[in-house]
């Protein structure tokens, strides 16, 4: 065990799947001598060769197009595009091809890529650095949508992804890249993608969110906790698509009062999934209309706004006590 | 600093070997043995003699939309008889030859056009991707099959298809610009049959040739005469040795016409000219590879009736087997399938609310 930020924990999963199968290619731009903007590859370069990890001409689609070939003829790439803002030009080739293939060849050919992308809020970055858009992701068939929400897990999941024989999309919260540290075995660990966990156990309400909103979610929980001795189920999905709803359907019905945390925009965003899912399995159980704090539907502003954007820990308590008050 | 001038090719190379009226350049007639050239010349047929019977099928409502390939089988086949089994074809939509050439069956062409998934099931033993409609996307896909070759060190090469508008789509040019840096073994086979629907060649770029945008990106760029057999083979030779050999990506631009419909959806009496299909019906591919082959003693007009005796059965044959296999496909549950590797529980659940839903309707038709 030692103590990683999450830059440290996901670069230790790309070498670690890297030493093991020779299969497993990094490309993208940046990615091989300058160790990626965010340095999540660096020193892989050293490691394995240009061979391996491979510095790309810039154009995103090119990268998702030309690793989905790799794909089908058998390697593993993991590319990564340097913010998801820059990702939509790879748009075209996920939805057309990336997540139609083993459907089109029937079985024959299957696309097991990773397109790992940092998204989100939160850094006092420039336009298209900071949006949160796993929504477009998760409503397409045949893709996986992860985001992790710490070193820890930020590690098992990548390696999960890059086994993982679908197209997997791999959203990183750039505002906890360095933003705290974890215990991270050394040893090779995974978990399951399509599959939630319990942050923290309740009784009272139940608070649900992913990547960079759990941290806020916590601390309101605690909050919750230290000022109004209220107990929260919190649950961190991990897997935006495909949906694990288990945790959730047996949390709203034991709580009845659930909030939804994301910093997406709010409508048709992951929150409006989650709603659906618990009115459709856990409806006579809940004793208040399911709250949403989420990002507006606006463009996310620049940094000098971002934080009336962004949800924090005053909104999240102001929507639990709201819920229970109902 | 004077103002300077930087060495570029200034031309570009067009190779045509059997020209529209017979004439043969003998100093590059290439050396195909002659039971190839039977092979080359019944393939064609075949798919031209497919090709019609697809489009009747169509009229009479047996398959759906499907988009003809008469008029491009010499620049189909010429770079696919080039190929090994080992080498991956990375097709757009209107490559037919070059598929029943790679084995793909009549029936399974059958199948697909009418609505089933199982007719796009490549086989194991074919190394091809399944066809891809989206205009040029799939270009980038034989960069990476390629990459991977070059990576495992094989010698062999990728192949992609595509048309004239797919040279305008941002991928055709990524693929060019990434295939040449990367330096691997694809081999880009544009099938310029002047139309993109309603849009003329002349209106898709105002380049002189589609070939000259290889040397942009550093890769060898050749027109041909799409409609002579010869000279496509012995371009997609020279390329395709050439990139076995390490020497890289090429682009092969095939000047040929699309003698029909964009689809069986589309009218071109929209947008040409009868007279122009005619002029074009002149340069008839295979008439001019018939042509050349009875010259050459090859062919006779009695092994041609007998040749075209034996395609109508082998058609004819296919057909009934693909509406015999046909009705056995009616399971609508397989939809639910090849989405992902494990269904995923969201799935199983939808899943079983249709199988609950077509049952209690069925009970309730029962009772009407």
């Amino acid at each position: 065990m030692s103590k990683m930020t999450m830059v440290q924990a996901l670069n230790l999963a790309l070498r670690q799947e890297m030493e093991k199968d020779d299969n497993v290619i990094v490309l993208g731009e940046d990615v091989g001598v300058d160790g990626g903007v965010f340095r999540v590859t660096d020193g892989l370069i050293e490691a394995f060769g240009e061979q391996r990890v491979v510095d790309t001409p810039l154009a995103e689609s090119a990268i998702v197009g030309m690793s989905i070939g790799m794909a089908v003829y058998g390697l593993k790439p993991v590319c990564e595009m340097q913010f998801d803002g820059f990702s939509y030009y790879t748009m075209h080739q996920i939805e057309a091809h990336a997540s139609r293939l083993r459907w089109r060849s029937q079985g024959r050919y299957h696309v097991p890529m990773v397109l790992r992308a940092p998204y989100g809020g939160g850094v006092r970055a420039l336009e298209h650095h900071s949006e949160s858009r796993e929504a477009f992701w998760a409503h397409i068939p045949g893709l996986k949508m992860v985001i992790p929400s710490g070193p820890r897990n930020a590690r098992a999941l990548l390696a999960s992804a890059i086994r993982d024989p679908d197209p997997v999309i791999f959203y990183e919260p750039k505002a906890i890249y360095r933003a705290f540290r974890e215990e991270v075995p050394e040893e090779e660990e995974t978990f399951p993608i399509g599959r939630s966990v319990i942050a923290r156990e309740g009784k009272d309400l139940t608070l649900i969110a992913y990547g960079a909103m759990m941290r806020p979610t916590l601390e309101a929980a605690d909050e919750l906790k230290r000022k109004h001795g209220v107990e929260a189920d919190v649950i961190d999905l991990l897997t935006i698509s495909p949906l694990d709803d288990s945790l959730l359907v047996a949390s709203a019905r034991k709580t009845g009062r659930v909030a939804v945390v994301h910093e997406a925009p709010r409508s048709f965003g992951p929150g409006a999934e989650v709603v659906a899912r618990l009115v459709e399995k856990a409806f006579f159980h809940l004793e208040a209309p399911v709250a949403r704090v989420t990002g507006y539907d606006v463009i996310i502003p620049l940094f000098s706004r971002e934080k009336y954007y962004l949800p924090g820990v005053p909104r999240i308590i102001d929507a639990a006590r709201k819920l229970l008050a109902a | 600093m004077p103002k300077t001038r930087i060495e570029l090719p200034e031309t570009i190379e067009h190779l045509s070997i059997l020209n529209e009226r017979g004439e043969l350049d003998q100093t590059l007639e290439p050396a195909i043995p002659d039971a190839l050239l039977l092979k080359l010349h019944r393939t064609m047929l075949l798919a031209r003699r497919f090709d019609e019977r697809l489009l009747s099928l169509q009229r009479q409502g047996r398959i759906g939309t499907f988009p003809p390939i008469s008029g491009q089988e010499a620049a189909h086949l010429g770079a696919a008889a080039v190929l090994r089994p080992s080498d991956w074809v990375v097709p757009a939509f209107r490559e037919m030859t070059a598929d029943i050439w790679r084995g793909r069956s009549l029936e399974s062409i059958i199948v697909y056009n009418n609505g089933f998934s199982e007719g796009g099931r490549v086989p194991a033993e074919r190394n091809d991707l399944p066809i891809s409609i989206p205009v040029g996307s799939q270009i980038l896909h034989a960069v990476g099959i390629a990459w991977g070759m070059k990576y495992r060190g094989k010698d062999d090469v990728a192949l992609a298809f595509f048309g004239d508008g797919a040279t305008s789509q941002g991928d055709f040019h990524e693929a060019l610009n990434f295939a040449g840096v990367f330096q691997v073994p694809a081999i880009f086979v544009c099938q310029n049959n002047q139309w993109a629907i309603s849009i003329p060649r002349s209106k898709q770029t105002r380049s002189k040739t589609l070939a000259q945008k290889a040397l942009a990106y550093g890769i060898p760029g050749i027109q041909v005469d799409g409609n002579d057999i010869l000279a496509v083979y012995v371009a997609a030779k020279e390329a395709i040795e050439r990139a076995r050999a390490g020497g890289g990506a090429a682009l092969i631009e095939c000047v040929t016409y699309r003698m029909t419909v964009h689809t069986t959806a589309d009218d071109p009496k929209r947008y040409r000219a009868d007279a122009e299909v005619e002029e074009w019906r002149q340069k008839d591919p295979i008439t001019r590879f018939h042509n050349y082959l009875v010259a050459r003693g090859l062919l006779t007009p009695e092994a041609v009736t007998a040749e075209e005796e034996a395609i109508a059965a082998e058609i004819q044959a296919a057909v009934e087997r693909a509406e015999e296999q046909m009705k056995g496909l009616g399971d609508p549950l397989l939809m639910f399938e090849h989405a992902y590797a494990e269904m995923p529980a969201y799935l199983k659940e939808q899943r079983a609310d249709f199988i609950r839903f077509m049952a209690e309707a069925q009970e309730e038709e029962k009772h009407v």
